[in-house]
This record gives C-alpha cells, sequence and structure tokens, in this order.
C-alpha cells in the first residue's frame, strides 16, 4: 500500500489531497471537497495531464501574438513538445477565439486553439 | 459638459462586470474609460488558465474570460472609450480625461466607479542593495513582453516573491526557452496559490526557496548576477547564508498596490492595510455615490471574486443612480478585524442598506493551521468555521444575512477573528 | 584639428562647452557614454548649495557662490527646474552651537546673502516635522534645488545649438603631445585639438595624469541615496542638512523640484570608479541617519534607492586651470559638491582660461537661450486641447505615475542631443521615474524608441552597451 500527499489544482483552493494506492489501483482519496479533486488525484497519480498555454505569432493584426492553449489537457510528458510544435507558427489575422492554431499537436490527439481574438489591422 | 450616470473608471475586470451588472438593472446611461487599447484589462495578458471556474463554471484562459465579459457590455451596447487617461476626479464627480482625439474633456457622473485595479511593487520599494542594471523587471511586465509582444526579457532567470504572477511566470519562461533557477520567498510562506506551486514550480522542478531574499544585485549594464541568503524571523538576511547565482535576469513578485492616485485626489478615505478606499455594505466610499470594487480596492487573488464584487458595486450604483436606496437613519455596524484578521470589506454595514445576504471579504496576516473563523456580534460568538489552513496568500470570506443583522437591533461592532483550535 | 575638446558630457563638460560657443571656436565634446549626464552629474543630491560650506577663500568658496547667484537667470535662460526653497543646517545638541556659529561666520565671509541662525521656536514654525531634538538652525534663505538632468541636458543643448559637436560612445584611451595641440586616441579614432578640457569626472585622474607629471588622484566618494514618493514630497519645504561632520555634509532631506523627497547621501571611499552600487549598510545608514534632523521621514514611501560617486581629490578643493607642464591642456577635476551649484561659475572660468590662451573672438550668433521639453501640465485646458489637436500624441499619456505624454517622449527623442535609451528618454521627461519605476510605460516606451529611431527592440537599451531590455523572441532558442 502507498499514500500520495498531493495539492488538487482543480481549482483555486488548492486542497489537501491524499491517495492511497493498491497494487497500482487508486482504492482511497481524501481530503478532496468536492468531485473535480477526487478525478485529479486519481488522474494524478495514474496519467498526469495539464492544460498547456502559450502564444504564437500573429501577422497584419492589432496585435502582435495570439493567445493558445491545447483545446484539453495533455499528457505531462508531452507539454514540451507541445509548446514545441508552435515554434514558427505565424498565423494571419484576423484570428477569433477557438481557431485551431495546431491540429493533433505532438500526436496527443489534441488540437491547439487560439485564446484571444485578434482583429486584422 | 457631458453627462452621465455611471462612470467607470477602468475597463478591466471589475469595470466590466460592474457595467454589466449596473445596465442590467436598468441604468442606460454608462460610460467606460479605459486607458489601455482595448477592453480586458490585465487578463488579456494572463493566458494561463484557471480562470472562471465559480463564474462560468469552466476553466478558461484570462483572454477569454474577459472576451465573455466584453461581449456582454457589447451586446448590451454599453458606452466606451479606449486609449483614455482619467487625469483627475472632483470631490462633485467631474471626471477629467484625455485622449488624442478629444484631447481633454470633463464629464459630470452622477456616480463614479472606481476600477482602476492594481500596480506591481517595484525593486525601488524593497531596497534591495546593488546596481541598477537592465534586467530587472516586475513579474507583469515580463509577462506584458512575452504574452503580447513575444520578446524573452532573458535566458536566465530568479525570480524574487511567490505571488501569483512571478509563479505563473517561471512556467511561462521555461516554456519560452528560459531557465528558472530559483524562487525566492521573503516570508516563510508562499504568497501565491498552493496550485500555482504545483503546477509552476513543481512541475518543472524549479525550487521555491521560503525565507530567502536577495541581497546583492550584480552587473553594471545588464544583470549578471545576484545573490540571495535567508532571513531570520524578522526578515534580516542571515550572514554567511549567501548563494550566487548567474542569471540575466531577475523577476519580481512581490505584492501589487491597488492603483488609488485618482481616489485620494478626489477625496477618498483609505484603509492603510489594503491601500484601498475605505468602504460601506454597497461598496460605496465616503463620498457619496463613488464606488470602488476589485484590485483598486483590495487586492484579490481570483478574478472570479473581483467580477462579483464589482457586479455588487455596479448594482449599487445603479440602485443609487434609480434613487431606489434605502436611506440609512444612522444605523452603522462597525467590522473590527482583529486576531490575525488583517482588515475587511466591507469596513461598515449599514445593514437596512444591505442585500438579503453580505459576503464580508478579508486576508489573515499569517498561516494559521486548524483554526476557526469566528464571527462574533459584540461579545456573542454567532459562528465559527473549521478551516484546516488558512494564509495571507489566500484571501477568505464570511457571509452575512440582512434578517440575522436586524434582529440585533443594538448590535454595534462585529468581530472577525482567527480561533485557534 | 579642433580648437578645444573637452572631454567628459557632464554638468562640468556642458556648462564649460556652453561658455566656450559664446566664442567662435571649434569645439567638440568627447563623452564615453552614450548619452549627457551619465556619471556623477546625475546622481547626487541635486542641491543648489548657498555656499557656506567651504573653507574661505577656496575657488570652491568662490564658484559656489557665484554658481549659485547664477542659476536663477540660468534656468529662465535655458528652461530648467530650478527653485529657490532655502535650506536649513539643523543642530541637535547644544554643545555643537559653536558649529553653527562658524558656519554662520564662514558663509558670511564667503559672501552668502541673507544667513542667520533661527532658534527652534522659529525652526518648528518653519518645518513642522523638525527632529524634536533640534535647538537651532543656519537659515540659509539662498540655497535651492534644480533638476541635475535637466541642468545638465540643457547646457549640452544650448552648447550643440550654438555649434559645438558631441561625440557619444568615445573614450579617451591616450593622449599624445603634438605640434600645436594634442592628439586624443579613443576608441572611436583619433582626434587633435589645442586645447583640451579635461572633465572626466571621476576619471579625470586617468586623463590628467596622460599629460602631466604632476600625478593627482580622484578617489570616488560613493554616496547613497533613498527618493521618496511624491506622497512625501511635502514632508519638508527646505533642505534640511545636519551640521557637517567629518564626512561631507551628512544625511540631507530634501524635497525636489518635482515634488519627491530625497534623502541622503552617505560617504564611502572606493576604488571602483563605476561602482555605483548601494549597499544595505549604506541604504540603512540613510535610513537611519535621516531621523536625526527630521522625524517621521515615511520611509514605507521609498520608490527607489541609487548611488552617486563624488570626484573627491584629496587637498577637497576643485582643480581647474592650465597645466603648467601641459600648455592648453586645462583641468576641471576635483568637482564634487558643490560642483552641480558651482558648473555655471565652472563654465564661464574654464571658458575664460580658454579664450585667454586661444585669444577667441565672439560669436555673433551666439544664442543664450533654450527651450526645454514642453511639460503639457503647465499649460491650461484650451491650450492642452490646442496642442493636442495639432499633435495628437500629446493626448496619449505613456508614463501613468508621472502623466508624461507620447507628444514629450518624441520631443525627447527628435531635438538635438536626443534620448537614445530608455534611461535617455528618463532623464529628459521623467517616463519611468514615478513610484512604479517604469514597469508599466518601458514596454511602451521602447516601442516608440524602435519606431522612431528604426532600431529593433532587441537593440534599445536601458543606458547603452550591452543594457539591453530584451534577448530575443519566444521560442527562438528551444
Amino acid at each position: 500500500m502507498e499514500k500520495r500527499e498531493l495539492i488538487c489544482i482543480g481549482c483555486p483552493l488548492g486542497c489537501p489531497v491524499t491517495v492511497t494506492i493498491e497494487e497500482g489501483q487508486v482504492v482511497k482519496v481524501e481530503g478532496n471537497t468536492c468531485k473535480r479533486g477526487d478525478d485529479y488525484a486519481r488522474k494524478e497519480v495514474t496519467n498526469p495531464t495539464r492544460i498547456v498555454t502559450s502564444t504564437v505569432t500573429v501577422e497584419g493584426g492589432k496585435d502582435v501574438t495570439v493567445s493558445v492553449k491545447t483545446q484539453s489537457d495533455v499528457p505531462k510528458g508531452k507539454i514540451f513538445e507541445c509548446v514545441k510544435a508552435l515554434k514558427g507558427i505565424v498565423v494571419k489575422a484576423p484570428v477569433h477565439i477557438g481557431d485551431v492554431i495546431v491540429a493533433n499537436a505532438a500526436d496527443t490527439g489534441v488540437d491547439i486553439v487560439a485564446t484571444s481574438n485578434v482583429d486584422e489591422k | 459638459m457631458k453627462a452621465y450616470d455611471i462612470v467607470i473608471i477602468g475597463g478591466g475586470p471589475a469595470g466590466l462586470a460592474a457595467a454589466v451588472s449596473a445596465k442590467e438593472k436598468g441604468v442606460d446611461s454608462i460610460l467606460i474609460l479605459e486607458r489601455d487599447k482595448e477592453l480586458g484589462g490585465i487578463l488579456n495578458q494572463c493566458i494561463h488558465n484557471g480562470f472562471g471556474l465559480h463564474t462560468f463554471k469552466e476553466e478558461l484562459t484570462g483572454p477569454e474570460y474577459a472576451a465573455r465579459f466584453i461581449k456582454q457590455v457589447l451586446d448590451l451596447g454599453i458606452e466606451y472609450k479606449l486609449h483614455t487617461m482619467v487625469m483627475d476626479i472632483s470631490h462633485d464627480k467631474v471626471v477629467t480625461a484625455m485622449n488624442r482625439e478629444e484631447g481633454m474633456f470633463t464629464i459630470q457622473a452622477k456616480t463614479v466607479i472606481l476600477a482602476m485595479g492594481c500596480r506591481e511593487r517595484s525593486r525601488g520599494a524593497l531596497n534591495i542593495p546593488g546596481y541598477r542594471p537592465a534586467g530587472i523587471y516586475s513579474a507583469g511586465t515580463a509577462q506584458r513582453l512575452v504574452n503580447r509582444e513575444g520578446f524573452m526579457p532573458g535566458r536566465e532567470v530568479v525570480i524574487l516573491g511567490s505571488g501569483d504572477i512571478g509563479l505563473i511566470m517561471a512556467r511561462r519562461m521555461t516554456f519560452e526557452g528560459a531557465k528558472v533557477k530559483v524562487v525566492a520567498e521573503l516570508m516563510p510562506y508562499s504568497g501565491g496559490l498552493k496550485r500555482n506551486i504545483v503546477q509552476c514550480l513543481d512541475d518543472y522542478g524549479i525550487p521555491l526557496k521560503l525565507s530567502h531574499t536577495v541581497v546583492e544585485i550584480r552587473g553594471k549594464e545588464r544583470l549578471t548576477g545576484i545573490t540571495i541568503a535567508e532571513v531570520d524571523s524578522k526578515g534580516k538576511p542571515i550572514p554567511g547564508t549567501e548563494e550566487d547565482y548567474d542569471c540575466d535576469t531577475l523577476l519580481l513578485s512581490v505584492g501589487l498596490i491597488p492603483e488609488n492616485e485618482l481616489s485620494r485626489g478626489a477625496g477618498v478615505e483609505m484603509s492603510p492595510i489594503t491601500s484601498g478606499p475605505l468602504v460601506n455594505e454597497s461598496l460605496e466610499t465616503n463620498i457619496e455615490g463613488v464606488f470602488a470594487c476589485g484590485n483598486v480596492l483590495h487586492v484579490h487573488d481570483l478574478v472570479d471574486f473581483v467580477s462579483e464584487e464589482a457586479g455588487a458595486a455596479g448594482r449599487n450604483a445603479a440602485a443609487f443612480v434609480m434613487g431606489e436606496r434605502r436611506t440609512s437613519q444612522g444605523r452603522e455596524i462597525k467590522l473590527n478585524p482583529i486576531e490575525g484578521v488583517r482588515y475587511t470589506v466591507p469596513s461598515v454595514i449599514h445593514p437596512d442598506q444591505m442585500d438579503d445576504k453580505l459576503t464580508v471579504r478579508f486576508r489573515v496576516g499569517n498561516v494559521y493551521k486548524n483554526c476557526y473563523i469566528s464571527v462574533y456580534f459584540d461579545d456573542e460568538r454567532i459562528s465559527r468555521r473549521k478551516r484546516p489552513v488558512v494564509a495571507p496568500g489566500e484571501m477568505e470570506e464570511i457571509k452575512l444575512e440582512r434578517e440575522k443583522l436586524l434582529s440585533y437591533p443594538d448590535l454595534k461592532t462585529i468581530t472577525v477573528k482567527i480561533e485557534e483550535a | 584639428m579642433y580648437d578645444v575638446i573637452i572631454i567628459g558630457a557632464g554638468v562640468s563638460g556642458a556648462a564649460a562647452a556652453r561658455e566656450l560657443s559664446r566664442y567662435q571656436v571649434k569645439a567638440c565634446v568627447l563623452e564615453k557614454e552614450e548619452d549627457v549626464c551619465c556619471g556623477t552629474s546625475k546622481a547626487n543630491s541635486a542641491i543648489a548649495h548657498a555656499g557656506y560650506d567651504a573653507a574661505n577663500g577656496s575657488l570652491m568658496a568662490k564658484l559656489n557662490v557665484q554658481g549659485n547667484k547664477m542659476m536663477a537667470q540660468l534656468s529662465k535662460d535655458l528652461d530648467f527646474e530650478f527653485i529657490q526653497n532655502g535650506s536649513l543646517v539643523v543642530c541637535t545638541e547644544e554643545e555643537n552651537r559653536p558649529g553653527l556659529e562658524a558656519l554662520l561666520e564662514r558663509g558670511i565671509k564667503n559672501g552668502v546673502e541673507g544667513l542667520r541662525i533661527v532658534e527652534r521656536e522659529e525652526l518648528v514654525e518653519m518645518e513642522p516635522n523638525i527632529s524634536d531634538e533640534a535647538v537651532a538652525a543656519l537659515y540659509a534663505p539662498t540655497g535651492g534645488i534644480v533638476c541635475p538632468f535637466n541642468l545638465n541636458i540643457a547646457l549640452a543643448e544650448n552648447a550643440c545649438a550654438n555649434g559645438v559637436e558631441f561625440r557619444f560612445n568615445t573614450q579617451v584611451e591616450e593622449i599624445e603631445r603634438i605640434q600645436g595641440g594634442y592628439r586624443l586616441k579613443t576608441n572611436q579614432g583619433d582626434v587633435e585639438a589645442k586645447c583640451v578640457v579635461n572633465a572626466a569626472g571621476v576619471f579625470a585622474d586617468e586623463i590628467h595624469n596622460m599629460v602631466s607629471e604632476k600625478k593627482i588622484t580622484i578617489i570616488p566618494r560613493r554616496g547613497d541615496y533613498c527618493l521618496l514618493d511624491k506622497t512625501a514630497g511635502n514632508h519638508v519645504k527646505r533642505t534640511i542638512f545636519a551640521l557637517p561632520g567629518k564626512y561631507g555634509k551628512g544625511i540631507l532631506v530634501s524635497p525636489t523640484v518635482h515634488g519627491n523627497l530625497i534623502v541622503g547621501p552617505t560617504a564611502i571611499d572606493i576604488q571602483d570608479k563605476e561602482g555605483t552600487n548601494t549597499t544595505r549598510a549604506g541604504l540603512d545608514e540613510v535610513i537611519t541617519k535621516c531621523a536625526n534632523t527630521v522625524k517621521n521621514v515615511p520611509l514605507r514611501q521609498v520608490i527607489t534607492s541609487f548611488a552617486g560617486l563624488r570626484a573627491h581629490e584629496e587637498g577637497h578643493e576643485f582643480l581647474i586651470g592650465e597645466l603648467p607642464d601641459a600648455p592648453g591642456f586645462v583641468d576641471c577635476a576635483g568637482i564634487e559638491s558643490p560642483g552641480l551649484t558651482s558648473s555655471p561659475a565652472i563654465g564661464c572660468m574654464v571658458a575664460e582660461i580658454i579664450k585667454g590662451i586661444l585669444d577667441l573672438k565672439e560669436n555673433p550668433d551666439f544664442v543664450g537661450t533654450r527651450k526645454g521639453i514642453l511639460n503639457p501640465e503647465t499649460l491650461s485646458m484650451e491650450e492642452r486641447n490646442a496642442l493636442i489637436k495639432e499633435k495628437p500624441a500629446y493626448g496619449n499619456i505613456i508614463c501613468r505615475c508621472e502623466m508624461v505624454t507620447e507628444g514629450e517622449i518624441l520631443d525627447a527623442i527628435h531635438r538635438p542631443l536626443g534620448a537614445k535609451s530608455l534611461d535617455g528618454v528618463k532623464r529628459r521627461t521623467r517616463a519611468g521615474m514615478g513610484r512604479c519605476q517604469a514597469g508599466f510605460c518601458s514596454p511602451r516606451t521602447m516601442e516608440i524608441l524602435s519606431r522612431e529611431l528604426s532600431m529593433d527592440m532587441m537593440e534599445i537599451t536601458k543606458s547603452g552597451g550591452k543594457s539591453s531590455f530584451v534577448v530575443g523572441t519566444n521560442k527562438d532558442q528551444i
């Protein structure tokens, strides 16, 4: 039996969570104050994931960069590959929230999408 | 002179939420004055996720969160002016502003909502000795350079202060190819949210050194290195604990200061603790019809609570304009923050003016484990809420009910304090 | 070959250049930094001293009193900030009163006007925040405060407008005697002149020693300062000194011409001539000792701290004159406090010496006035709106702490000897000098510099050299 102490990152409360693992299986999650904490804890000890946010260059827009994120969370081990997938990418204005900037980033099956609107200059 | 019922100073999250709620309550004559080129304020450079869980029940990035409120403002047809700097607010609510197209102009406001936000504490305020080379930035300045302009402020980074912006920037700089060597925090606890330590530092193996500060800055032109040292319980560096770091960048995330120069100019009374206006239950300052909300009032951790607070300020301002407000016939209850509670917002309550439910927000002065947040009506304890841990970096709240306050007709003081278990 | 080369574009060099431009002269100022006012002239107390400090009969005393008397008119002619706010030297122990009397006597002998001793009662009335220990003070109504940047910049701009050439990033490495003058070897090639003025501040000994057998030594004497927010600017109205001790004038507390409060300096002799780093001990000394004369200094309002180096010469005297063993080489060395105050007089003296050597004729085209950067806050709303209509950049605030407009920054960049760096803009317009210390405006000012000077953002510096602000673009090294 193994016990792991985590801080839930599901929301800003940051609940301290204790996960009990037996033979590779999560058998108990304690300390969380909501369902999200339970989900987070189970995932974090088996397959930790994160949302990745960054920016890419925009041409012809009112701004020179546009912010982006992975549409959903990606495995922690893929974070830097996702960032790297954005290197050198230049998009043309206009850009809208939700526009796909990179499809299937780093073979995660997750798209990277714009998180801000950039109008044409 | 042009006249508006409500003039909102600042088009960031607080100003936007205040405008939306005032409009929804029925006031049409609203003007938002924003000094930047766009609405949304600092959220536009906060490209990380974690916003909106409370407001929209989903996790958004800063620009997405801002965009939702901006859309509401546009859909509701609320007037706003960009690139417009407010130069002065007079005691009788004449707002003087300036922009390139209109020059300097004045507006007579029936009510003013202060929503100017806050600024970062600078190196100077900390009196860190050493040279004054390039390469020292407040975390927010670096955030703007990286996130909005696409420039790297440096390659090898040390961060002083564990405020949320500093933690977020540790991860951002790492993503963009910089090496973040250490985060030093003067206090024995972090100034930021716990989850930011996990997902911005721990995830990337960036050490956080509590009770440490920068004691020397080297480099005559560009920063070449710094020295950090451990500090004693009074915050004084302990000789012999110095550690040198080579770096070309020092980011400072050492606190935020509500930006109240305009408020002071108008004669608004300030709290020495929050550096924001003293307000009543309506978020109204000592000047009738001047309201405050968001980080100009007290620095928040979560934009969701800024929106909530600003929504209340907008509704209260609208009620004032529409003559709906119940007059306060003198009965005033003081909030008394003691024993670990540093301040409360609001600081006074007129029970006949308050909403059915009122959220009182505050911060504690230290880390307390397994404690109670207790509320006393004069000498009688009314409530006691168990908390596994409270910390200065995370804002706390209590809720008060109007009915309850009215049932204590002689109530003079509501005391909020931390009681150890 | 130039008639005159002036080494150093600090306040002494600029004053000398400006006074020389009254004559028909081919003159050039060499400055190793990227701008004027980059050394001692930019980091000092910003005081126009009355002149009671220096020893009777000294050159320092003479030029101080003379410079102080010139300052008011010069500030009008050249449009820089100067306020005659008066100064007080505070005595906090009855037994030190003879020191105060001695200072009064010395001042009178030096020709300082209006000096008198004020007793505690009057002192408290004048300055309610004076220390409870204060027993009496020497009041000098002619004491003043000045903008050290704009004094220096104004002198240089006026010199430039009257035909003096300026070369920046030009460091003198060697000086050679040649027929009829000197050859100066610099990092930017050789230049020759009949006369050389050595106004190199803390480096004046190195320059002097290149040509003279009678060596001098300039010791950089560091002074740490704290600058407080404008909300603290009214804490005192006059410049408050402590009765002088062994090292300089003690810790002063003074308003600045821009409404801040300045507290400092320390006096620490160091080796490094670029050692402008503050130290913990130094700042602590400033913070502790200011309470000796003024109570309740709101030190929580500190917005920045800095250190300046006084060019201290062992004899504590200005060394101004042609060197006996180097004809045509004029020293302007050992210019420590009250150097800023004395600078107008120093400029006149240096020009007189050169005039004598070269037999200069008057410059009939000399224009002795200069307009500074327009501060829109001095205008009425109508005037301001007319200005914005004509030049919309004056309606765009860039530095929100000091309320500096884009129009002022453009003026700072495009005027003669214009700003090329953030610090250059800051010294000329105050953008970035306020309570947020450029956190907000620096990216915006960088954009303006980049646009106006057609420089890449990576080339924009804080203060020239390697002081770049950004080092690359996102993901360029991943």
